[in-house]
């Protein structure tokens, strides 16, 4: 099981948390054009590394707020964890 | 190659079974090939295999960076079945089916294919609607389907929890009674023994480090045994598609999840079809040493772990006791994972690529196994052609950028969501 600590509440178990994906996905910016393919790559396209993967995920049964985690994705070991307005 | 036969074996009983031929070589990697499948999982098996048979087209090795049947086509819990209701889909698998039904005699080796039925359960009014309609695209597409009541039911899988204060109350199912399942690592060495005595070189303990692309064209790869020139190159690497992606500058819409399956202890036969919970994601079947083969949700995170977690075995196993009480009373024997490669859509890709000579088959989320020989059917012809086959023509790489998209669950791009 993984043991996320949430920058809120501390150390909890991953039951806690509900996955969010890729957190370095950014939407195209709003008022703005917005060509086809800006809106393809954000939308479907995703790196899915081996390795270091900065992700989000939602404290959905503590604090209810969304988190950024910097996870392994081959060994599953947290390395750091941010609120979600803060860099990782 | 020597015939597998019974005569064979009483032949070979009297030499003490010391003479049999090996199934597949060996070989150190040639300079250069006509066709490099990277991949040597059922796909990318498969997919050399008609390449040989179906085009002709011997001058073939696979790179293999592990070993034969130790991916995901040893890791899968054997269903075959072809009940979608997206013509793209249902057409596809269909053709697998087809496949599937010949496949021990084209091989001349068992793969124990076992067309027992499969029973998707119904547990509300509005999920018979949804498979009757379901059941009745497929028929449109010529697949068998029958819409079944709960006493139907009742008669078929008597051991289903049909009391009555459950959560979640069985209303009916539907069936595909020509599903089922295969022995799948038989399906490998079949086809890998095959595709062997035809020419191709199996390269086992091969990793692929990088590619040689000239003017956008693919010329050739980089391995851990050295430089391989290739005028076509195939990618069959289900969850390492983003990783060999990256080595080439391509961005996909694909993610790798992990997905796990377990087996119970074996018990006597007590369940003869494949049924799956239709209040959750959990489906089962017996082997034929007896043991229950379960699976379910995926983890639920971006993992190439290859190994699970236990809170989602937990869920999974939960909704089976659900459907079937009887699983609380068993011991787990084995628990494992496989990396998936997830697509937005749910649906595969089997494409050509913005690169002369470089085709991508991925994608397959939850359902590769069944596809490997349709998958690696259509791939075969797409290399071979240097165009799609009316088969595959859309699950074309395109299609997230055009609207096509072929959402057989309606479940958009949040693949972990299951």
């Amino acid at each position: 099981m993984l043991h996320i600590k949430c920058p809120h509440c501390g150390l909890r178990s991953q039951n806690e948390f509900a996955y969010g994906g890729d957190g370095t996905v950014k939407r195209p910016e709003l008022n703005k054009k917005v060509s086809d393919k800006e809106w393809d790559t954000f939308v479907y396209l995703r790196k899915s590394p081996r390795g270091k993967h900065t992700e989000l995920w939602h404290h959905v049964s503590g604090c209810r707020q969304w988190i950024k985690v910097e996870r392994d994705t081959v060994t599953h070991e947290i390395f750091k964890t941010a609120k979600v307005n803060e860099d990782i | 190659m020597q015939k597998y036969s019974v005569f064979n074996l009483i032949k070979n009983a009297f030499k003490g079974h010391k003479d049999w031929e090996v199934a597949w070589k060996d070989p150190t990697p040639k300079s250069e090939y006509d066709v490099v499948i990277i991949g040597g999982g059922g796909h990318g098996l498969a997919t050399a295999y008609y390449l040989a048979k179906e085009h002709k087209i011997t001058n073939v090795a696979i790179i293999e960076k592990g070993w034969i049947g130790g991916g995901n086509v040893g890791r899968n819990t054997t269903i075959l079945r072809s009940n979608y209701m997206h013509d793209e889909n249902g057409l596809f698998y269909e053709k697998g089916m087809n496949l599937w039904k010949s496949m021990s005699q084209e091989l001349n080796f068992n793969v124990m294919y076992s067309p027992r039925g499969i029973i998707n359960l119904a547990h509300s009014d509005a999920q018979m609607n949804a498979y009757a309609r379901r059941g009745n695209s497929m028929r449109l597409n010529g697949i068998d389907a029958v819409l079944l009541g709960r006493e139907e039911v009742k008669k078929i899988v008597p051991v289903l929890d049909f009391s009555e204060n459950v959560r979640f109350p069985i209303f009916g199912a539907l069936m595909q009674p020509s599903g089922g399942t295969a022995r799948h690592d038989a399906v490998a060495w079949g086809y890998a023994r095959q595709a062997d005595s035809m020419g191709v070189d199996i390269i086992q303990h091969c990793e692929v480090t990088g590619f040689d692309i000239v003017n956008g064209k693919a010329q050739g790869i980089q391995t851990s045994r050295g430089n391989i020139k290739a005028k076509k190159i195939g990618l069959c690497v289900a969850g390492n598609t983003s990783v060999l992606a990256d080595m080439l500058n391509i961005t996909l819409p694909i993610e790798t999840h992990l997905l796990q399956a377990c087996v119970s202890e074996p018990i006597k036969p007590i369940l003869d079809h494949v049924v799956t919970f239709g209040a959750g994601h959990f489906y089962c079947s017996q082997s034929d040493k007896g043991e229950m083969v379960m699976g379910g949700d995926l983890d639920g995170y971006n993992s190439y772990a290859q190994r699970g977690n236990l809170p989602t075995l937990q869920h999974v196993l939960t909704e089976g006791i659900a459907m079937l009480p009887f699983l609380s009373k068993l011991k787990m024997l084995r628990t494992w994972g496989g990396i998936m490669d997830m697509s937005m859509d749910g649906s595969p890709i089997i494409d050509k690529t913005h690169i002369d000579g470089l085709y991508l088959n991925c994608g397959w989320c939850y359902g590769g196994f069944k596809a490997t020989p349709v998958s690696g059917w259509t791939f075969a012809h797409t290399i071979a052609q240097d165009k799609v086959h009316e088969l595959n023509a859309g699950f074309s790489l395109k299609r997230f950028n055009t609207g096509h998209l072929i959402d057989e669950k309606g479940l958009g791009t949040k693949t972990w969501i299951s």
